[in-house]
């Protein structure tokens, strides 16, 4: 079953720069490997990843079969005030997982 | 009046090309390079890149190439007036070229990303930043791969 992490920090100074850290279950299936019968394993992969602060996208980012099993992605963001994180990631055959964090700003 | 057959046969000819360009042989040394460059093209444009201002981190020695730890950072104030739009994260010899393309903005604070790649072949992966004003900057970082990933596809 598909499924992911994040790591957001819970509560933040307003302004501060927080570090978010995600991680998804995934193959990440190139399309380049064979199997033993020589037959090409079909492209399985996370295309794009995207996280929205209070329904504002702050990061996207699209990936390709160069990056690796279990795509861990870190970056930051500024915390502009109290309210949710909600990240997305959606890819070949229909995958689509949405992890949501809540931060809190004082 | 097209007919049903032949609206078939013109809805796989224009679906067909578009794959089959992903999967040209990518073991061919030209192929790679040409795709390379063709990837360069599509980020850059016209415009010229600047060595600078992009640290690009990755560990000159790797045992094993199926995951890579990676990271960029690029020197700007991340401000609205004067930020990094875009960070593109390029490899010459994996079958493909592209690795991960990031769109940011001045709400990221600071231009960083960090992530784990895989590389196929001992190589040179280029980091590009585009900023805001449309000027382009990279880096390049030199990485010996032991173990390769896609070994059972004779990359090598």
């Amino acid at each position: 079953m598909a499924r992911a992490v994040v790591t957001v920090p819970a509560r933040a100074k307003r302004g501060e720069i927080v570090e978010i850290k995600t991680l998804a279950q995934h193959a990440m299936e190139t399309g380049f490997r064979r199997t033993q019968t020589g037959e090409l394993i079909p492209r399985d992969i996370i295309r794009t990843f995207t996280c929205s602060y209070n329904g504002v996208e702050v990061f996207r980012c699209d990936l390709h079969p160069a990056i690796a099993a279990n795509p861990l992605i870190a970056f930051t963001t500024v915390a502009t005030e109290s309210g949710t994180l909600s990240f997305q990631w959606a890819g070949d055959n229909g995958y689509t997982v949405t992890e949501i964090a809540p931060i809190r700003v004082e | 009046m097209t007919t049903r057959r032949e609206f078939l046969v013109l809805t796989a000819a224009a679906l067909v090309p578009a794959a089959v360009e992903a999967q040209v042989d990518p073991n061919l040394a030209a192929n790679r390079k040409a795709a390379f460059q063709a990837a360069l093209r599509k980020v850059l444009g016209d415009a010229k890149v600047q060595h600078g201002r992009v640290k690009l981190q990755l560990p000159p020695l790797i045992d094993n190439g199926n995951s890579v730890p990676l990271s960029v950072t690029v020197a700007s104030p991340m401000t609205e007036a004067d930020h990094v739009k875009a960070i593109h994260v390029l490899t010459e010899k994996n079958p493909l070229p592209d690795v991960v393309s990031v769109a940011l903005g001045p709400r990221a604070g600071r231009a960083w990303i960090s992530t784990r790649v895989r590389l196929a072949d001992t190589q040179t992966v280029t980091a590009i930043a585009q900023m805001s004003d449309g000027s382009f900057w990279s880096d390049s970082a030199e990485v010996v791969v032991t173990l390769s990933a896609c070994l059972e596809e004779g990359l090598i």
